[in-house]
């Protein structure tokens, strides 16, 4: 039998915590879809969606009910376009955006995610396409994601698409200027993306994943922020145990709903992703987690250290709880995000070159993060290539997600409103790097993809 | 199907009294039954059976959330595996 203090602790994680099911994604293979007929393709494609997702958002709400766990979003990842539209002769895939954006309204998930190309190695045709094509299709739509991958620790870092991306998130920027450069919070620049992320922006569905499958990400810093709490000034150790067993009990969570709403919608069971996911809510911040352990403010001297500590426990904790972990798992630093990473922007305690160097130890990378308007293409290239550096040679996923706010320069606050925040503009390295950039070809793939 | 139901709040007369009659009006067993004060909130926990339940899950979580704000207290039903999950391996 549970006690009453077993019964309350939950209630309590989840009403005065911030305890929820960031997402149920549910993936969906597109490969079926190809057509020389990019009318046709784009028919195929709406109806899959639409008829395999049709039950997602209300099947979501139910388990909602039945826990009482709230599971705040219910989302869409799909095929890599590029892959999809690459048959049709058609020369931009806006289109195709534009299709996925009315399946996304039609079933009623907030987001549909696989506006994608994979070009680690080089373009094919598709992915050539799909890349010009990125600008237009964010301004244009509003659920639709988009993300490159450009660089993998077995291929090495394709640079003319590092170079092109820089243009790609100046141009959606542009297009977007009145709302911010909005376009670019739904581009993720990856190296060594995964197929099975359930996260937004970055989520699509890989080519080695199954028809359709049921993703779960959890989340909970406030949870963990509550745990450390109740050990003030206890030493790392019980740091790391406290973290460990409130991951558990999180990604139990998880579980339990990844299972039930695969077998409501009778659609494999994925994964759970063990990410730390904060939200702009007081309370949900990763920043406050590592501040708790004894930081004054995000960013200051030790937060890689707390962060390398935090995001260790997060995955020794959830690991056992689940049956399948994947995605990103990890902890997630999106400044414009997290209430205290934007504080300790606001205040100068955080800087990009601090969050380059936290990306080396936690999940993904440079994330939500708004630089100046007048930043070079060069420039948030060079930014693109170093966080893929990172990435591809620690043999981690990391990512960029970055926002050259039009007209905005540093000491700005750019709203975007909802679950994507508000970011201070931060400040970039006046010095070029557009010779570098201009280079082009590709890094080779360095020695660690040697393991055979 | 089991299910846990919480009612958090300040203690008054008839809480367990107005509860327990949603209850039997539905159909549901109640397996067991405890009460504390918890940092000075009374606190209930019971736990039910809603298998022979004659109305559905929704229907009976809309009751109690309405009794709770008549009452002015926090009534939630819960399907008591979110607990085991959590608590139990």
């Amino acid at each position: 039998m549970l006690t009453p203090f077993e019964i309350i602790e939950t209630i309590k994680m989840i009403q005065e915590e911030n305890l929820d099911i960031r997402t149920i994604t549910m993936g969906i293979s597109l490969r079926d879809c190809s057509h020389p007929d990019g009318n046709i393709a784009r028919q195929k494609i709406y109806e899959k969606i639409t008829r395999l997702a049709e039950n997602l958002v209300k099947t979501g709400e139910d388990i909602e009910k039945q826990y009482g766990i709230p599971i705040i979003n219910k989302r869409i990842s799909v095929t890599p376009i590029s892959v999809v539209a690459e048959s049709s002769d058609e020369e931009n895939y806006v289109k195709f955006a534009e299709t996925l954006d009315k399946a996304a309204e039609t079933v009623g998930v907030n987001f549909i995610g696989g506006f994608s190309a994979l070009v680690h190695k080089g373009y094919t045709n598709g992915d050539e396409k799909l890349v010009k094509s990125i600008p237009l299709a964010l301004s244009t739509t509003k659920k639709v994601c988009a993300s490159v991958n450009v660089a993998s620790t077995k291929s090495g870092i394709n640079m003319d698409a590092v170079r092109q991306m820089g243009e790609v998130i100046k141009d959606a920027a542009q297009l977007t200027a009145k709302d911010g450069g909005l376009a670019c919070a739904k581009l993720v620049v990856f190296a060594n993306a995964v197929e099975d992320n359930p996260f937004m922006a970055g989520a699509f569905h890989g080519i080695g994943e199954p028809e359709c499958v049921i993703n779960v990400g959890v989340s909970g810093p406030g949870v963990v922020k509550k745990a450390l709490e109740k050990v003030k000034g206890a030493d790392f150790g019980t740091v790391s145990e406290t973290i460990k067993k409130t991951a558990f009990k999180i990604t139990r969570m998880g579980q339990l709903v990844a299972q039930e709403a695969s077998k409501r919608l009778g659609v494999d069971f994925g994964i759970v992703d063990l990410s730390l996911a904060p939200t702009p809510a007081i309370g949900d911040s990763v920043a406050y987690i590592l501040e708790e352990m004894g930081l004054e403010k995000c960013g200051t001297h030790g937060t890689t250290a707390a962060l390398a500590l935090l995001n260790d426990a997060v995955k020794k904790g959830g690991i056992m709880a689940s049956s399948y972990v994947g995605g990103l798992s990890g902890a997630f630093i999106p400044v414009s995000e997290d209430a205290g990473m934007i504080e300790a922007a606001m205040k100068g305690a955080l800087s990009i070159e601090k969050l380059e160097a936290m990306t080396c130890v936690c999940s993904v990378g440079l994330d939500m993060i708004v630089v100046p308007g007048d930043t070079s293409a060069e420039t948030i290239s060079a930014i693109i290539a170093d966080e893929a550096a990172i990435g591809v040679i620690n043999q981690k996923t990391t990512a960029v997600r970055i926002i050259p706010a039009p007209g905005k320069s540093v000491g700005d606050l750019v709203e975007f409103g909802g679950l994507l925040g508000s970011g201070p503009v931060m400040s970039v390295n006046k010095f070029s790097s557009s010779d570098f950039i201009m280079r082009g070809g590709r890094i080779p793939a360095p020695i660690q993809s040697l393991r055979n | 199907m089991k299910a846990v139901i919480t009612v958090i709040g300040k203690d008054r007369v008839g809480i367990i009294a107005s509860v327990s009659s949603i209850l039997a009006e539905s159909n549901v067993n109640i397996l067991d039954i405890s009460q504390t004060i918890m940092q000075d909130m009374f606190t209930m926990i019971m736990l039910v059976d809603i298998s022979k339940a004659c109305v559905g899950f929704n229907d009976l979580n809309d009751k109690l959330e309405k009794k709770g704000q008549e009452l002015g207290l926090s009534i939630r039903i819960q399907h008591e595996d979110i607990f085991n999950s959590m608590h139990r391996i």
